[in-house]
Order: C-alpha cells, then structure tokens, then sequence
C-alpha cells in the first residue's frame, strides 16, 4: 500500500482498499495455526499446508507431540459441486491427500489436507518421519496414482502389479458384470 | 500409559527405517527367486525366499508372506495382501448412507458392529444429529458384545496355530453363546446392518437381560478353563514368551493401535482417552502389558473380554428407557403400524429406502475403538444421498506394518504364532 505514487489518487481509493486490507489482516491471523491455513470442520481441526510445506510441518508437529501418523489416504475431488471449505489463499486441485496425526498427551487430533494436482500427481513422502505411512501411501498410489517421492517402495499394494488405472479416481468406471439370462441370445 | 519421549522415539524410528527388516521386492521378482538361492557375494550364506500363503490355514484367510530366510531363520520378510480386495471403498460411494451400513460391515467380519459403529457416527457427526441415550447405550453393549466374540474368536485361531487345537473348538463354542444373543436382537449372526446411521435398527427383544446374564454366568467359567488350558502351561509360555516382541516407541512409529499396542505397556484406549458413545460412565480398566510379546498380546485379550464383560453387566443395570433411534423424520423411517394406516407414511419409507436422506456437505474423520486398534472413518460429503468418498482406516491393515519387524531374526516356526498374535483380519486389511 505503501508503493502508490500519487496520494491523491491513493487518497480516494482508501476506503476500499482498506476493506481489503482488513479482509487480509484479519483473515490470515485466526486462520493461521502452525503457520500453515487452519479451517475447522464439524469440530475437527484441519490444516491446509502446501506441498513444500507439507513434510516440514509434519517433522514439526511431531516435534510438539503429534507423534502417531494414525490415517493418510486420499480423495478425488472431481466433479465435487459444492464448496469444499478451504480458508482462503488454499486454491482446490483435483486431488487431496488426507493424513490425520494424533497425540496422546494432550488428547488432540489434528488433520491435514494437502492439494495434489492432476498434472503432478505427486507429494514427498513421511516414511522417513513416520514410517507407519509405508502401506497407506502405497494404497494411495494404488488407488489413485499419487506417488510419494523418496518411498522405498512405490508399487500397488492391493491391485496386481499389472494392472492399468487406478480405482478410486472418480472417471474409473465402476465394474459391472455381464448378467446372462436363460434363453436370451447375448449378455445384457 | 508409560513414559516416553521424543529421543527414544526418534532413535525407534532411525531404527525402524533402516534396520531393513522389510523385504522390498515385488511379486515377480519373489517369484523367479522363489526356492534355493546359491550363496551371495556379501558370503552372507545361503539366503533363500520363500512364500507362505495365500492358501496357508494359518495366515487367517488369504495373508502371503514373502520370507528371505538364512537357514531356519527369517532376516527380511514382506506381507503381500490385496487377495480379498473387493473395492468395498469404491462400492461405498455407490450406496446411499442407509445402505452403506451393509457394505462396511463386511470388512472386519470378526468385529462387523464396529464397522456399522464407526461409519454411523461419522455420518450423525455430519447430520449433527444425536442418537437417544438408549440407542447409544444399545451400541455400546452390542460393541462389547462384539468384542467378547471377537476375542474369542481369536483364542480359538491362536490356540489352533499354536498346535492348542482342543482350543479351536473351545473358542468357537463359547463364541457361539455371543452369536446366539445378536441373532436374536439383530436376526443375523454376523453381518448384521443392525447400528444405522441414526440409530438401530430395533429395540432389544423381551427378556434380553436375563439371555444376557445367562451367558455371562457361563463364560468366567469357561474364561478360567482357557487359563487352565493354556495360560499357565509351561509349553505354552515357550512358545509365546519373548517371541515377536515390539517395544512402544516402535509400535508408536509404525502406527500400531489396539491389543498390539498395549501389550508394549502403552496404555492407549479411545474408550477411555478419547470416549464416545457413553465410555465416560462405565467402570472399566485398560488392560496394559510390559513386554510387548505375543503372550502379553494374548493375555492382554484374556483379560479384556473380562473387562467387556465388567462393562456389559454395568450396561445392563444402566440401560435407560426410551427411543432406540432417532426421531427425525430425515433419516429414521417411519414405524411399521403407521405404514399399514397412512398412505403419506409408506411414501416417506419408500423414499427413504429408495433414495436415502441427504447429508450436508462436509468432511469428518471419525474413530472407535475395535477389537484390533483404532478403527476409522472418513467421509466426504457433497450433499447427496451418498457419500462422495468413504475411507476406513483398518486397524489390522496398519498393524500388518509391524509383522516384518516382529518377525525380524525369529525362527520359521514362530512365524505362525506372530502372525495369530497380532490377529489381522483380512477382509479389513484388503477392504
């Protein structure tokens, strides 16, 4: 605000900017925990870190007691109508990987979303921080094709090795198997 | 819960991440070097890879192990599982919320009302509805219930793969007594669909506390004859004690849950750290080990179906009058008889078995504890009438991750008594 030239011209458009500029301060200030964007979902506490900030912030709040990755899994956003509750600033991707840590001393859950997007499907891994991650994000990689960047072992844990696409993406169709009828000439 | 801190814990899991315990290579690779392996350069001897499984009556159902052996000894090891997938997540979002009840509670087939637990609270917590108290005092002594015959369950496998086999048949009578109880409230034995989003499905039958007690006069007797059997019996102990031992900071760092956990010393229990349903008003103690061995697993089992039951005849002195499901006419049908009189109230029970009822927008991660650990739940909801992604957290497919390090420098023939003693279920892990 400071970098505007003219002051009368500044002048005029004070008002304005300064609803602007108390959106912004205000906003960030409860929203912020642990430095990352902070939303809360039916009670829940929900981190939005980025992907750079992601593993750094995990390492952290191990450091402060989180010290079980108790769930990672991911989710498909595709098609989602409605909004999807990020704080602002979090722009949505098709995908989210979901890992929850708890601690026990303070009894406290702590959830984190982390946005994948389609054209890079991939995120650094937690094995080294948390290495009870090793089979969730497998699956994940399974199941939706996100892969985790310095995993020791990147392969489908519960599809066979040869198979093509990854289920749980939302334009995977849904298996059917053709039903035969008695006495009719194909498969219907 | 014992004492531990980040120190230990971060040396547990340098430990953990580097002690190449588990054997990384994929099923082809484990294929072609099935059978004898001449020696290596390393002279490490002969290390051969071997499969047991999935066809193998101790994995419980369809567990493949790739084992690295140096002679009888296991030096790396790695479950291989996917055999009983089903895509029971991807069917979970084809179903609508009154039907998903169905589908979850095939997962953990030994503990299935926990599955209809845990999904249902994840779904009233988005609803923001609450169940009566009578309704959740119904689920909690059908969890208990379930717990019991889950327990049970597993004395019967652990005693069979020990070579205990009189106890397959033992375990299963007893077993048999909880079945018999939740046939007749739910009219199933298993798969039950009875825990509903909003509720359960019916009110306890007459008499249900005197078939109750009935049964929990039988079992201490039976609970001291398994002591008799095999607790105290020295070959027993041999097998068991010092066999697959995990300390806590590794079951901690591997994201172990439940039995597996405790048996560490580690006294984690949802139902009392972090209670739902109505924990906070019954007596119970959390049964904690000190060893972290596939006896204190074992006894730690024991001793809980003694302390479900301690809960179950609390719940019966306790259970309050009232509704067993909630009454709001989103989510609960309408009673039978006002079905028979009133045309608007067939057309609201068909449309809610048809379409289901909506659930706003939202996400929520819910857990409880089962018989194995922390069972999860996550939904998403995008404000129809099924969800947008349903995720369960399976405690036996997490703590399948401590096998390669329980297993770690043990003999062949304890392999089966680990595997028995962190009781997987199959269906969970695979889902």
């Amino acid at each position: 605000m400071s970098d505007a030239e003219t002051p009368s011209i500044d002048d005029a458009e004070l008002p304005e900017e300064s609803v602007e500029d108390v959106l912004e301060e205000e906003l960030p200030q409860p929203e912020l925990l642990h430095g990352v964007p902070v939303s809360e979902s039916r009670g829940q506490v929900v981190l939005h870190p980025s992907r750079e900030e992601y593993v750094a912030l995990v390492a952290s709040l191990r450091e402060i007691g989180y010290w079980m990755c108790i769930d990672l899994c991911g989710v498909d956003y595709l098609g989602y109508g409605p909004n999807r509750n990020l704080p602002a600033g979090v722009a949505p991707e098709r995908f989210e990987v979901v890992v929850g840590l708890i601690s026990h001393t303070d009894r406290s859950r702590i959830r984190l979303r982390v946005q994948v997007p389609e054209s890079a499907p991939q995120l650094a891994t937690l094995f080294q921080i948390h290495p009870s991650v090793e089979n969730p994000e497998r699956e994940v990689f399974d199941m939706f094709g996100i892969s985790f960047d310095g995993h020791p072992d990147m392969t489908r844990i519960l599809m066979p090795d040869e198979w093509v696409g990854h289920p749980l993406r939302k334009d995977y169709e849904l298996g059917r198997i053709p039903v035969q009828f008695k006495g009719a000439s194909t498969a219907r | 819960m014992t004492s531990t801190d980040l120190t230990t814990l971060n040396s547990a899991r340098d430990r953990l991440t580097s002690d190449g315990s588990v054997l990384r290579l994929s099923e082809t690779e484990a294929e072609q070097k099935s059978g004898y392996q001449a020696p290596t350069e390393e002279g490490l001897g002969e290390r051969m890879i071997m499969n047991m499984g999935p066809q193998h009556p101790s994995t419980h159902g369809v567990l493949r192990l790739v084992l690295e052996m140096d002679g009888e000894t296991i030096t790396r090891s790695k479950p291989v599982i996917g055999y009983l997938h089903t895509g029971m997540e991807k069917t979970g979002e084809e179903l609508t919320y009154l039907q998903g009840a169905t589908n979850v509670t095939r997962m953990d087939y030994a503990a299935p009302l926990f599955n209809e637990l845990v999904f249902s609270l994840a779904v009233e917590e988005l609803l923001g509805i609450e169940v009566p108290d009578r309704g959740q005092w119904i689920r909690m002594l059908m969890s208990e219930l379930n717990r019991m015959s889950s327990h049970l369950l597993f004395m019967a496998t652990n005693g069979m793969d020990l070579g205990a086999v009189g106890m397959m048949l033992y375990g299963w009578r007893e077993r048999e007594e909880v079945l018999r109880f939740f046939e007749a409230v739910t009219g199933l034995r298993m798969n039950h669909n009875y825990i509903r989003p909003g509720g359960v499905a019916a009110d306890l039958p007459g008499g249900w506390d005197e078939e109750l007690s009935a049964i929990l006069d039988i079992i201490p007797d039976r609970l001291a004859e398994f002591d008799l059997l095999m607790t105290g019996q020295p070959i027993w102990r041999d097998r068991l004690q010092g066999v697959g031992v995990i300390t806590a900071e590794e079951a901690l760092s591997l994201g172990a849950t439940g039995p597996l956990l405790r048996s560490t010393g580690y006294a984690w229990d949802l139902r009392r750290d972090q209670p739902y349903l109505k924990y906070d008003q019954v007596e119970f103690d959390v049964i904690a080990g000190s060893f972290g061995d596939c006896f204190d697993r074992y006894s730690i089992r024991l001793a809980e179906i003694r302390e479900s039951m301690r809960i179950v005849r609390q719940i019966i002195e306790k259970m309050p009058e009232g509704d067993y499901r909630v009454q709001d006419k989103k989510v609960t049908p309408p009673p039978r008889a006002r079905i028979d009189e009133s045309m608007e109230a067939l057309i609201h029970h068909f449309k809610i078995f048809t379409e289901g009822f909506k659930v706003p927008e939202g996400e929520v991660y819910v857990a409880v504890e089962s018989p194995r650990g922390e069972l999860g739940c996550y939904i998403v909801s995008d404000g129809s009438s099924k969800p947008f992604r349903m995720h369960i957290r399976g405690p036996s497919f997490v703590n399948l991750q401590t096998l390669p390090h329980l297993m770690k420098d043990s003999f062949l023939a304890d392999t089966v008594a680990i595997i028995s003693s962190v009781d997987p279920i199959m269906g969970e892990i695979d889902r």
